[in-house]
């Protein structure tokens, strides 16, 4: 048959208003029909230097800006910036009770991540409100728990360098073991609703591929990278905090498409209650911050690291390897402030994922991405 | 990395590409522009360190001091890791002249430059060359001058 209709290619902007654009992101694609042949993404829409205001302040000042980069993953944007200025003064001792509460902390905004995530990825998937509401109801549960611990449930501002910011408040333990102890029940429900559900398999599995060799080469981290079948998770390779105590596996997926992301990070949570439930059971008493991390807080401009230091401090934060870089010319503020963001980072591969799906994949992979543009746009 | 593996990854990289001039700085190793790529590649490939992950990439700027001092230059660093062997960071950075900062591009390599150059190059206006798609990414087209650069001056509102 002879083509009897003449077509053209037709661009359209998904965003950058858009509901699925998880905020202000905005992808220019251009279409074959309904195929996508071409798409770049555009972003800085929430760009506010981040980086600069950063320099602009001690060391100690850009703790609550870290809040405001992954605003669902405060603890972990914090303790990343704490491991590099803790590098950068060539090491400060954490007391034995604060690693304890970094790694709860850090799981538990795993949890809070990954379960938002899905929530997130089925309302992409046209199952609205529903799958949302249930992951935020377990979210709300841990999100008390950083209020009991920080003041704020969202920008929590916890982590210091030498320890934390404030001990743990009374019965936040027995209430963590509680929430630990229900929460397969939940992921057993949300998993028998979702993982062998007909139509999830149909939207999900061979939709934006990533094969191994283009995420390692494009630098993709964390549940994306560990989806396409790299075995490559920082709490491991670098062992950083007291992570090596813990036995916990790291689960890998064998297609890399979007089935496999989501299911990585419903492993992924089983995993981190493991660790949680061994932290609750070892966490022992004593001081939330040392002596030496308690004179750098109390008084951020006496901490001036030699002229020329530098640290690269990264940790596996729930969207992949957050790093933060430091360089150091002997003044309380840094010379250079730099944030290594996993979700923008991860935006690299998006057009190699979306070319040859149709419009409505480019919304779920997106979704199974997971970014959050306070940190792609920094 | 301590000073004594920069130095022994100094040897190594010496002694396959004999005609080049390394300097360690710290736990850093200077490379002159014209030889990044060259390094680069050797650190891929060479079975020793095989550093598949561009992990991070940046730029620090350096204004002159003013006077007769020496001139200005904005360095861009390379953090680099082995995700098959699970080693690193090695850092590299090479020094450009503040007023004509250009380097090859490294996102042939490594596809996870891609985004990353284009932020150095939009926010200190480091040009790479060779790079597929350099445009600015986090301001907007038509937007002046590069914000992260020390002596940028804030528009007055």
């Amino acid at each position: 048959m002879t083509a009897t209709f003449d077509t053209q290619l037709l661009e359209i902007n998904l965003g950058p208003q858009h509901p699925s654009t998880h905020g202000v992101f905005r992808m220019q694609a251009i279409l074959d029909g309904e195929t996508i042949v071409k798409l770049k993404p555009v972003m800085g829409y929430l760009h506010r230097n981040h980086e600069q205001l950063g320099e602009g302040m001690t060391y100690i000042a850009s703790f609550p800006f870290t809040d405001r980069l992954d605003y669902f993953c405060a603890m972990t944007n914090n303790l990343a910036l704490a491991l590099a200025i803790e590098q950068l003064a060539g090491g400060i001792d954490v007391p034995e009770r604060a690693q304890y509460i970094r790694v709860i902390m850090s799981e538990l905004t795993r949890l809070v991540n990954h379960t938002v995530l899905v929530g997130f990825l089925l309302n992409d998937m046209g199952a609205f409100g529903t799958p949302l509401l249930y992951a935020f109801r377990e979210r709300e549960k841990i999100l008390d728990l950083f209020e009991a611990a920080s003041g704020s449930r969202m920008m929590c501002n916890y982590v210091r360098p030498g320890g934390v910011r404030e001990d743990l408040p009374e019965g936040f333990l027995e209430q963590t073991q509680k929430i630990v102890n229900e929460y397969p029940r939940f992921l057993d429900e949300f998993e028998a609703l979702l993982t062998d559900n007909e139509i999830i398999l149909q939207r999900t599995q061979r939709v934006g591929v990533l094969p191994k060799e283009l995420a390692i080469n494009a630098s993709v981290t964390g549940p994306m990278l560990r989806a396409s079948g790299a075995d490559y998770d920082i709490r491991k390779v670098d062992g950083y905090g007291i992570y090596p105590r813990f036995s916990f596996k790291v689960p890998l997926g064998t297609a890399g498409d979007v089935y496999d992301r989501y299911f990585v990070r419903i492993l992924e949570m089983r995993e981190s209650l493991k660790i949680l439930q061994q932290a609750l059971r070892e966490i022992p008493s004593g001081p939330s911050i040392s002596p030496k991390g308690l004179q750098l807080v109390t008084s951020p401009r006496t901490f001036r690291p030699p002229k020329g230091a530098e640290a690269y401090g990264r940790i596996e934060a729930p969207k992949g390897e957050l790093g933060f870089y430091l360089v150091s010319d002997g003044s309380p503020q840094p010379y250079r402030y730099h944030v290594r963001a996993p979700s923008f980072i991860n935006l690299t591969v998006l057009e190699d994922l979306c070319l040859g799906h149709k419009v409505a994949d480019v919304i779920i992979i997106l979704g199974s991405i997971d970014i959050v543009m306070g940190e792609v746009d920094r | 990395m301590s000073f004594a593996q920069i130095e022994e990854l100094k040897a190594a990289i010496e002694r396959d590409l004999p005609d080049l001039t390394l300097q360690v700085e710290g736990s850093t190793l200077i490379v002159e522009a014209k030889d990044l790529l060259r390094v680069c590649r050797f650190l891929k490939d060479a079975p020793a360190y095989e550093m598949d992950d561009l992990s991070n990439l940046t730029a620090i700027d350096y204004p002159a001091a003013g006077g007769a001092g020496p001139p200005g230059h904005i360095d861009v660093v390379y953090h680099l890791y082995s995700m098959r062997q699970k080693h690193g960071p090695i850092a590299l950075r090479v020094k450009l002249p503040r007023d004509n900062p250009v380097v090859g591009s490294v996102t042939p390599l490594w596809r996870g430059a891609e985004f990353q150059e284009r932020e150095a190059y939009d926010l200190f206006g480091v040009i790479f060359e060779g790079h597929p798609d350099l445009r600015r990414i986090l301001m907007w087209e038509g937007f002046k001058g590069h914000p992260m650069r020390k002596d940028y001056v804030v528009e007055e509102q």
